[in-house]
C-alpha cells in the first residue's frame, strides 16, 4: 500500500486531477499489446512538465516504488505492464511537445510523449524526412520508440530509432537530470550514453527530452509486386537486389498462409497459389528510381519470379499494398487472440526459418501466419489461437519456445523490434550467455540501487 | 439488488466480443474522447479492459466502470478503424444496458425515457405545450442561424445555444401520407425520428418536395415512435423495446421498396441495431425487423444510389461557399460520404469545399451532450473551428443531431454561418 500521505504528496505536485488511484483507472493502467497477465498498478501519475517528471522519480526512489514509464502502450512484449507490488506507471502523454525543429542542422528535440506519426508529419511539412516508421506509430510515442529501439518497414535502407537518436536527456533515480549526446553531428564528448539509452526499456533511466537527426526525403518513389511459386526463389531475389547494390526502402513478404488468410478478408483476388509474395518499392532520386525499379523487375524474372507488377502511378502502388496493409488485419480477425512475434534471421535464412515455422505450426497443430522486413530478415510468425483455450495456449507456448530456438540457430536474434520485457527475458542467457546478462544486472544494480526503474525487464 | 456476481454472470455473455480486441491500441489514434483527456479508461481499449475485468470480478466497484463506459460518444470511429475488426457498437450498447441495468437509472432520465419517449402522445403533447410558451422564454441570440439562448433556462441547460423547437411540428402539420408511386415506380416509408419532428421539419418538407419531383410514393403511418437510440444508449432496454414496438405497430401492412430516414442515428440504429438487440425477439418479429433494416436508406444515399442522382462533372463555382460535416453514424456506420457530397454539387448557388477532419466526430453523441456537456463542448469546438477556416457560408450535416451540435458551437462562437442539410440543398434546386 502506498501512504495516504504519500499520494497528497504527488497530489500537490502534479494536481490531482493527474494523479490517478480509483480502481477503474488503475485496471485500465494494467496490461499492453503483448498477450500476457494484467498487472494493476497501485499509482498511475501523469507528470506535465520535466520538472515534475524529475521530483516523481526522486520520489518513487525514496520510497522505493517501482516505475514503470508509460507512452501509449502498445508495447509487445510486456515492457510497460507495471511491478507486481506497489507498482507506480508514470504517464508520458502530458510531455508532448515538439520543442524544436532545426531546418538548418537537420534536427528535432522533443518531450518523450510526441506521437511518432504527428511527429513524422510535422517534420515533412518542413520539408523533411523522420524515417523510423513502426506498425503503431499512428499511437506510439517517440519515448517508447527509443526505450523499445523500435524498427518498422523502412529498417533496411533507413536504419531504425537508434539511427536517428543524437541525444538523450534523462533522469536518473534520483531526479538529478543527466545529459547525453547532443545537437552535432560528430561528438564523442563521455560514454555515448544517449545509444546505451536505446532499448534499455526504462530500466536504466527516464528520458526527459530527445533529440532526432532529421534527413532530406527522397524524391521519388516506385513499388513492385513479384509472386513466387518457391520460398528459396523469393529469398534468391532479395539477395540478388541487394548484391547488385539496390538497396530498396521497403522489401517485405507475405507466406502462402498470410496470403490465403488476406484474401479470405479483402476477397481482393490475391493469388492464392503463391508460395510467397515479395513488395518491393525503390526511392531516391527519379532517374535511379527508374533504373532500379528497372533492374529489380529483371532481378525478379530471371530468378523465377511467376509474375512481377510495378504500379505505373500512385493509385497502383496504393493497391500494391494493399495486401501488405491488409496482412495483421487479416491474421487478427481469423481468431480470438493474435500472437504477434518478431524472430529474427540474417536474410539468407529466411526460407529456412519460414519452413522451420511451418513445421512447427504443424506439429502442435497451430494456425500460424508469417509476414515480416525480408530485406533485413526481422519475421512476425503471428499464431492464430484463443487464449481462452488453456490446452491449446500451453501449445503456444511450446511453439513459441520453438520458434526463438530455431531462430538462435541459424543465427538470428530473439526480437528484432518488439523488445524483450517480460515476455522474452527468460531467454535472454540462452542468446547473450550468463556473462553479458551479469554484466548488465551489474551495472542496472549501480544506477538503480533500490532496483524501482521497471524492474524485471530484459535483464530480470 | 443483484450483487456483483450477478452482473458479472451477465457480463460474461458479452466474452466472445471483447476477447477479439487484442489491445494494440490503435483506437488512442481517433477516440474524440481519448483526444481530449489522454486517459486509457475514456478509450476503447481501456473501457473493454474494464468490462472483462468487471466479468471476471477482478473489479469490485461497478460505478467506476459504469462512469468510464458512459463517457463515450458511441461515434463508432474506433471500430471504422480497429485492425482486428472488433464489434465495439455491440459490445458497448449491451455492456451499458447491462451495466446500467444493474446500476438503476438516474431518477431524472428514467421520467424523460420512459414516461416521455415510450408514449409519443405524452411526449408530442408536452413540446406543443412547450413550443408556445418558448416565445416568452427565449430571446432570440443570432437571427442567421436561429438558435436562442435562454437565460430564464440557463441553469438547467448550461449555457447552451439551443435550436428553438419548430413553431408547428411536423406531425401538427402532417399527420401522415400515403401517395402512390410515380414515374419512378417506386414507394418508400419515411421515418422523420424525433429531431425531424419537433426542430426541423423544414428538412421534411424538403425531403417530401425531393421525392415528389423524382415520382416517388410516400408511406408516413402515424404514431410513430423514437428509433430507441437514446433508450440504448442510456442503458434502458425497456424502454428501448416498447419504442421498437410501436414503430413495428406503425408500419405494418404498409407496402414499400426502402425505409428512409434523413437522420444518420435513426438510419444506422434501424439498419443495425434494431436486428443486433433483437435476439430474444420471436420469429415473426425478427423477419418483421429484418424486412425494414434490409430497407432501411440514408434519403441522400436513396437519391444517388437509387433514383441515380448525378451532379453535373464539373462542379459549380462562384456561389455561396458550402462545407460537408460526415455524421459518424453515415460514414464510419454506413460508409455513406460521397452521396451528400455529389448532392452539395448540385445547386449551381453554392460552391463545395471540404474543410479539414470532415469525418471528425462533432461530439454530440446524443445523451454524451446532455450527460458530458463540457467535453462536447470541447470537441465540438475543434470541429468549429474547422469549419471556420474552410471559409464556408453554410455548413450541411445529414443528421439533425450533428446540425444541433454545430449550431450551438457556432453560436456560442457568433460565427455567422448557416446549418443545413444536404436534401435541403438539393431541394432548392426543384
Amino acid at each position: 500500500m502506498i501512504s495516504k500521505a504519500l499520494v497528497n504528496e504527488f497530489k500537490n505536485l502534479l494536481g490531482a486531477e493527474n494523479v490517478m488511484d480509483s480502481e477503474a483507472d488503475r485496471h485500465s493502467y494494467s496490461y499492453d499489446s503483448a498477450v500476457l497477465d494484467a498487472v494493476i498498478p497501485e499509482l498511475v501519475l501523469r507528470p506535465t512538465n520535466s520538472e515534475q517528471l524529475g521530483k516523481c522519480v526522486r520520489l518513487c526512489n525514496e520510497n522505493k516504488l517501482p516505475i514503470t514509464v508509460r507512452g501509449s502502450g502498445t508495447n509487445l512484449s510486456g515492457g510497460t505492464i507495471p511491478t507486481k507490488e506497489n507498482g507506480v506507471v508514470l504517464l508520458t502523454n502530458g510531455l508532448n511537445k515538439i520543442l524544436e525543429i532545426n531546418e538548418q542542422d537537420l534536427y528535432a528535440v522533443v518531450q518523450p510523449g510526441v506521437v511518432t506519426a504527428k511527429f513524422a508529419t510535422e517534420v515533412a511539412s518542413r520539408g523533411l524526412f523522420y524515417p523510423p516508421d513502426p506498425g503503431s506509430q499512428a499511437v506510439s510515442t517517440l519515448g517508447g520508440n527509443v526505450a523499445e529501439n523500435a524498427g518498422g518497414l523502412r529498417g533496411l535502407k533507413y536504419g531504425v530509432t537508434k539511427d536517428y537518436v543524437m541525444g538523450v536527456d534523462f533522469f536518473d533515480v534520483n531526479g538529478n537530470l543527466i545529459k547525453s549526446g547532443g545537437k552535432t553531428v560528430k561528438g564523442v564528448t563521455g560514454l555515448n550514453l544517449q545509444q546505451l539509452m536505446c532499448a534499455s526499456e526504462g530500466t536504466l533511466g527516464v528520458f526527459e527530452s530527445l533529440t532526432f537527426k532529421l534527413v532530406p526525403p527522397p524524391a521519388a518513389s516506385k513499388a513492385m509486386l513479384a509472386q513466387f511459386d518457391d520460398l528459396e526463389k523469393a529469398s534468391e531475389t532479395v539477395a540478388q537486389i541487394i548484391s547488385n547494390h539496390i538497396i530498396p526502402c521497403t522489401l517485405e513478404f507475405l507466406d502462402n498462409a498470410t496470403i490465403n488468410y488476406v484474401e479470405d478478408f479483402t476477397k481482393a483476388g490475391m493469388p492464392v497459389d503463391a508460395a510467397a509474395i515479395l513488395l518491393i518499392e525503390v526511392d531516391g532520386h527519379s532517374g535511379q528510381v527508374e533504373e532500379d525499379a528497372e533492374k529489380v523487375v529483371n532481378i525478379c524474372n530471371k530468378v523465377g519470379a511467376t509474375s512481377v507488377t510495378m504500379a505505373k502511378n500512385a493509385e497502383e502502388k496504393n493497391k500494391l499494398w494493399e495486401a501488405r496493409r491488409a496482412a495483421l488485419p487479416a491474421l487478427a480477425r481469423a481468431r480470438p487472440t493474435t500472437v504477434l512475434e518478431d524472430a529474427t534471421v540474417p536474410r539468407s535464412n529466411i526460407p529456412a526459418m519460414v519452413k522451420a515455422i511451418n513445421d512447427i505450426g504443424k506439429k502442435y497443430d497451430l494456425q500460424i501466419g508469417t509476414f515480416g522486413h525480408a530485406g533485413d530478415g526481422n519475421l512476425h510468425p503471428t499464431i492464430m489461437t484463443d487464449r481462452r483455450d488453456h490446452a491449446e495456449f500451453e501449445r503456444v507456448e511450446k511453439a513459441v519456445d520453438e520458434i526463438f530456438d530455431v531462430a538462435l540457430s541459424l543465427d538470428g536474434t530473439l526480437s528484432g523490434e518488439h523488445g524483450i520485457g517480460i515476455a522474452k527475458s527468460k531467454w535472454m542467457e540462452k542468446e547473450v550467455g550468463k556473462n553479458t546478462l551479469m554484466y548488465c544486472r551489474k551495472m542496472k544494480k549501480a544506477v538503480d540501487p533500490n532496483y524501482i526503474l521497471n524492474p524485471g525487464k530484459i535483464i530480470g | 439488488m443483484a450483487d456483483v456476481h450477478e452482473l458479472a454472470k451477465m457480463l460474461e455473455e458479452l466474452d466472445d466480443q471483447m476477447v477479439t480486441c487484442m489491445k494494440c491500441g490503435m483506437c488512442q489514434a481517433v477516440c474524440p474522447v481519448f483526444t481530449e483527456t489522454m486517459k486509457e479508461g475514456d478509450v476503447t481499449r481501456g473501457k473493454i479492459a474494464l468490462l472483462e475485468n468487471l466479468a471476471h470480478e477482478m473489479i469490485k466497484d461497478p460505478k467506476g466502470v459504469q462512469d468510464k463506459l458512459n463517457m463515450c460518444l458511441l461515434c463508432g470511429s474506433c471500430a471504422a478503424n480497429c485492425p482486428s475488426g472488433v464489434k465495439v457498437m455491440d459490445i458497448f450498447i449491451k455492456g451499458r444496458a447491462i451495466v446500467n441495468g444493474y446500476m438503476g437509472l438516474p431518477a431524472t432520465k428514467k421520467a424523460i425515457l420512459r414516461g416521455m419517449l415510450t408514449r409519443p402522445g405524452l411526449f408530442n403533447n408536452l413540446v406543443d405545450v412547450a413550443s408556445k410558451f418558448q416565445g416568452l422564454f427565449v430571446s432570440k441570440a443570432d437571427d442567421l442561424i436561429g438558435t436562442s439562448c435562454s437565460k430564464l433556462m440557463s441553469p438547467i441547460i448550461g449555457d447552451r445555444h439551443f435550436m428553438p423547437l419548430a413553431k408547428k411540428s411536423l406531425h401538427s402539420m402532417v399527420k401522415s401520407m400515403d401517395t402512390p408511386a410515380g414515374k419512378s415506380g417506386l414507394r418508400v416509408a419515411f421515418f422523420p425520428g424525433c429531431l425531424l419532428d419537433k426542430m426541423y421539419p423544414r428538412i421534411a418538407d424538403a425531403t417530401f418536395k425531393v421525392l415528389k419531383h423524382h415520382g416517388v410514393g410516400v408511406f408516413m403511418p402515424e404514431k410513430q415512435a423514437c428509433c430507441g437510440i437514446p433508450s440504448l444508449a442510456s442503458g434502458d432496454l425497456d424502454s428501448y423495446h416498447k419504442l421498437v414496438a410501436i414503430n413495428l405497430k406503425a408500419f405494418e401492412g404498409g407496402s414499400y421498396d426502402y425505409f428512409i430516414t434523413a437522420c444518420a442515428s435513426c438510419t444506422s440504429t434501424i439498419k443495425e441495431l434494431w436486428e443486433m438487440m433483437g435476439d430474444d425477439y420471436p420469429a415473426d418479429v425478427k423477419a418483421k425487423i429484418k424486412d425494414i433494416a434490409d430497407k432501411t436508406m440514408d434519403v441522400n444515399q436513396f437519391v444517388v444510389d437509387v433514383l441515380g442522382y448525378k451532379a453535373p462533372e464539373e462542379a459549380p463555382t462562384g456561389g455561396q461557399k458550402v462545407t460537408y460535416h460526415d455524421p459518424c453514424h453515415l460514414k464510419k456506420s454506413l460508409g455513406v460520404a460521397a452521396q451528400p457530397r455529389e448532392l452539395l454539387k448540385s445547386n449551381p448557388a453554392y460552391e463545395f469545399v471540404e474543410m479539414n477532419e470532415a469525418d471528425k466526430c462533432c461530439g454530440m453523441g446524443g445523451t454524451f451532450n446532455l450527460n458530458h456537456y463540457d467535453m462536447s463542448k470541447t470537441i465540438g469546438q475543434h470541429k468549429r473551428d474547422n469549419i471556420v477556416a474552410s471559409g464556408a457560408q453554410v455548413v450541411t450535416a445529414g443528421c439533425p443531431a450533428c446540425m444541433h451540435q454545430i449550431t450551438d458551437m457556432l453560436s456560442q462562437n457568433h460565427d455567422k454561418i448557416a446549418i443545413k442539410h444536404p436534401i435541403e440543398i438539393y431541394a432548392e434546386t426543384l
